[in-house]
């Protein structure tokens, strides 16, 4: 009985969140499909962990693609950036002897400077973001072919070699999951009062409960699953730090608030006082950080890099973070809702692959898919009346 | 084939959005060959009824009957709405600027054979469309040249050659000068001749009572009453609208002026690209003071507050001072850190983030202020809303309602809201009350008030007289981009003004 109270609970929650958790939604189905025409491979630990890798370079540069759509701006130059950050890293170690450390911070570096070039264009210069970066997308597409000479570089030292293929202890991993929750858990609860001071409304405590134990378990089952396997992939640790640094940065930093009224409103907020030129090259500036990061995950995966890697990087991680919710006409977007996006897009790719199933068809799908999903969305909005 | 003596009846309209009933039980009857006016109040309901009118709110989104030339409508588009016969005139006018006239008026009912447009009988039914508008100019001309008087004119021009029995106009001389406004009235009388019919949605009462046989009263979505213009006086339309007496139209209380606060001397900008240039404008405004600028459209007002945010121009000389520390203008990020606050004309363009909430639109130009280590105390930021939402009556829900669900005297507070935060020196108002309804009007008016008893300068840019003298304390008069009178309100007379605004020299003699 009691049961069926809490589920009614979630039911009623889930149902006037559905816009929200629609892509949510949407990424169990596919799982749950993927899952009995596989039987049941593609949920296995192994698999998951598998799948959570192939994420995780788009997903690192779609957290902070989610930004760059908010303020109506794009870059279309990720693929051959994180490309040309990895292929320096790889070329400083392998051909000119530097440590690990060393050559990771002078790609971090040189994504950092790449980022301010693009924010200079774009936002000084005022040449639109378009334009601006598919200079880049071809611009570092030839610096990769300098920087390898047209050849594989390989391999990597061990230490770099391990960003892409190390996991976490499993008593760690643990631990870390429990801390998770109970974080959560704390902000939730925090919020709640928080709301309740200053008099705003709030959901019924039940309600509210059930909602917090049905996402708890979500993040436990999440953990479980890697815990079971090897543990937390290094770089998913990365990615999950990354993603909670954005999102704090995005709702709760005057930076954040910032960039979504530029993206908003850019006049308005030019008239509130807020150096428009002077966040747009921030943004960028911070993206190439990312897309750095992005990349040396990338490389080191690989172990080496590649003339070709990255190439088409750009809109699978558009695709993500347009799936995941933000909108291209600037202003709206989250970052967790980017990472279901990319998951959404890797489920496709990994449980097509299992399933052998033609490439052709793979493309076919992914593209229908994200027809489906925008529509879907703007389907869901003008229903609910907003935007008009 | 004259079915009755009226051409449209609405019987019992509700329409709901999330949260809000915007319409409820809605009636009223529009005779044939009448102008009927639609007056109420901001957030009234006339914007919702004009949406539902021309088909852009569907059938079956809204309960209730419309009856129109005796049988029930159900319009599924806008289009359906231009087949009966009915063109609806917004505001923001659907012309498309880069293309000229004649295709303007023929877009949407193009003559062609084949799809192929043919140009000959595309301009020649644009130059019989102009002629009943009595525009005179050159079909081929772009839209983009037009002033927005004439394009409001090519807008009907348009709906006149879609041979419509009912012309529905949304506050068509809300950005038109007095003179634009009585021709596109005259041209309204003139239709109404040829057995027109026009809805006429204004808050110019001056209009309304030279122009419409009858006015239907909307107020919180209802209809209140539909009165004839004969015997109606201002006040009882008033009472009407707002539902109360309002004690005056413009609250006076005594300011005292403290020391100067601003100082603005010899500034001189130039915009090459427009070819116009600001003169030798000297001028100083102190605290606890209303100083008005006002002129013709084009002498140069919104243009000077502009460049004083860096915005407009470039500063050729001179020199602007804030609290006696010299202002060096760049950005207006600058202007604003000195304390200078713009609410801007077009609140919604230049304003408000229309998607965000009433709280981060209010916390916008204070982000700073309130985030110490650059992260946003929300506390905080909840607390100063819910305080501004009190303090200027803000009529919302919530806080957390987003600012485009707001009537425009709403969104206009919540501009306002957003420059208190501030705590500024200088308020600037850009046309503080255009599109603002007269309850809403005098709120702002009190707003303005209180913000001079605390020792702020305000400074109000207006083209309308009886606002100038009804508020401001001193009164500059700008004439093709430089000043030419300045006077305290009690020199000051609509005819004065006028004299100096249109060019006149050297000492005016009333006459």
């Amino acid at each position: 009985m009691q049961q069926n109270k809490g589920l009614s609970a979630l039911k009623d929650i889930l149902q006037k969140n559905v816009r929200k958790y629609t892509m949510f939604i949407a990424l169990i189905v596919i799982w749950a499909i993927f899952s009995l025409l596989t039987n049941g491979i593609f949920m296995s630990p192994l698999n998951l962990s598998n799948l959570l890798s192939q994420t995780v370079v788009v997903a690192i540069i779609a957290v902070g693609m989610t930004l760059i759509l908010v303020t109506k701006n794009i870059d279309l130059s990720v693929g051959s950036v994180a490309a040309c950050t990895g292929a320096l890293a790889a070329f400083l170690q392998v051909k000119l002897g530097w440590g690990t450390p060393q050559a990771l911070l002078a790609a971090v570096f040189a994504g950092f400077l790449i980022g301010c070039w693009h924010g200079y264009w774009i936002g000084y210069l005022t040449v639109p973001a378009f334009i601006v970066t598919l200079a880049s997308m071809m611009i570092f597409r030839g610096a990769v072919l300098g920087l390898t000479g047209g050849e594989t570089i390989a391999p990597l030292s061990d230490a770099f070699a391990k960003i892409g293929d190390h996991y976490i202890s499993k008593e760690i991993s643990v631990l870390i999951g429990i801390a998770f929750i109970v974080l959560y858990i704390i902000i939730e609860l925090n919020g709640r009062r928080q709301k309740q001071k200053y008099g705003l409304e709030v959901a019924p405590l039940a309600r509210h409960l059930a909602w917090i134990t049905f996402v708890s378990a979500m993040i436990a089952s999440f953990f479980g699953f890697l815990v079971v396997n090897r543990g937390i992939p290094d770089s998913v640790m990365l990615l999950i730090v990354i993603a909670l640094v954005f999102s704090f940065v995005a709702q709760r930093t005057v930076f954040g608030r910032q960039i979504f009224a530029i993206g908003g409103n850019s006049d308005a907020a030019m008239l509130s006082g807020i150096d428009v030129k002077k966040r747009t090259f921030g943004l960028y500036a911070v993206f190439g950080i990312i897309t750095a990061i992005a990349g040396i995950v990338l490389t080191a995966r690989l172990d080496a890099a590649t003339t070709s890697v990255g190439t088409g990087m750009e809109l699978d991680v558009i695709a993500a973070t347009v799936i995941g919710g933000t909108s291209l006409m600037g202003g709206q977007g989250t970052v967790f809702g980017s990472i279901i996006g990319a998951l959404i897009m890797a489920s496709l790719d990994n449980g097509m692959s299992l399933m052998n199933t033609n490439i052709t068809y793979q493309y076919v799908i992914k593209g229908l898919i994200l027809l489906i999903a925008v529509w879907f969305d703007i389907y869901t909005r003008s229903k609910s009346g907003a935007g008009k | 084939m004259i079915s009755g003596e009226n051409l449209l009846e609405i019987e019992n309209i509700s329409k709901e959005f999330p949260g809000v009933t915007a319409l409820e039980g809605v009636s009223f009857k529009i005779k044939r060959g009448e102008i009927h006016c639609l007056v109420g109040e901001n957030g009234a309901g006339k914007s919702t009824l004009i949406k539902i009118l021309s088909g852009l709110y569907p059938y079956g989104s809204y309960s209730g009957k419309i009856i129109f030339d005796g049988s029930e409508i159900k319009f599924k588009s806008p289009n359906d709405s231009k087949l009966f016969g009915m063109a609806t005139i917004y505001q923001e006018l659907p012309l498309v600027e880069q293309l000229d006239i004649a295709e303007n008026i023929s877009m949407g009912s193009e003559i062609s054979s084949f799809g192929v447009i043919d140009r000959g009988d595309t301009y020649t039914r644009a130059i019989d469309a102009l002629k009943e508008v009595g525009l005179d100019v050159n079909p081929e001309t772009l839209i983009s040249s037009l002033g927005v008087g004439q394009q409001q004119l090519v807008a009907i021009a348009k709906a006149l050659s879609q041979r419509s029995k009912l012309l529905i106009l949304d506050e068509p001389t809300a950005s038109l000068s007095d003179e634009d406004a009585d021709k596109l009235l005259n041209i309204l009388k003139q239709l109404k001749k040829e057995g027109i019919t026009s809805i006429y949605i204004s808050h110019r009462l001056k209009e309304i009572f030279s122009a419409a046989d009858r006015v239907t009263v909307m107020r919180d979505g209802r209809t209140i009453n539909t009165y004839d213009i004969t015997g109606l006086t201002e006040e009882d339309l008033i009472h009407a609208m707002v539902g109360r007496q309002l004690k005056e139209k413009y609250p006076r209380r005594p300011h005292k002026a403290g020391e100067e606060i601003l100082s603005v001397s010899g500034l001189t900008v130039v915009n090459g690209e427009l070819n116009k240039i600001l003169k030798d404008i000297s001028f100083t405004l102190k605290k606890g003071e209303i100083l008005g600028i006002t002129g013709l459209v084009g002498a140069g007002r919104t243009e000077l507050v502009m460049s004083l945010f860096g915005l407009w121009g470039k500063i050729e000389s001179g020199s602007v001072a804030v609290d006696g520390k010299r202002l060096d203008i760049k950005d207006a990020g600058k202007t604003i850190a000195s304390g200078i606050g713009l609410v801007p004309e077009d609140r919604k363009r230049l304003g408000l983030v229309l998607i965000e909430d009433i709280k981060s639109n209010i916390s916008l130009a204070s982000l700073k202020k309130i985030s110490p280590d650059g992260v946003v105390d929300e506390g905080k930021e909840i607390t100063d809303a819910e305080g501004c939402v009190k303090k200027l009556n803000i009529r919302t829900p919530s806080i957390e309602q987003e600012a485009m669900n707001l009537s425009g005297g709403n969104q206009q507070k919540v501009v306002l809201g957003k420059w208190m935060m501030t705590a500024p020196k200088v308020l600037v108002f850009d046309e503080p009350t255009r599109g603002i309804d007269v309850g809403a009007k005098s709120e702002i008016y009190n707003i303005i008030n209180d913000l001079v008893d605390q020792g702020i300068g305000i400074i109000i840019i207006s083209s309308e007289l009886p606002e100038v003298l009804g508020i401001c304390d001193r009164v500059i008069v700008m004439c093709d981009g430089a000043v030419a009178a300045e006077m305290p309100v009690a020199e000051a007379t609509q005819e004065k003004i006028m004299y100096y605004a249109t060019g006149g020299k050297g000492e005016y003699a009333a006459k």
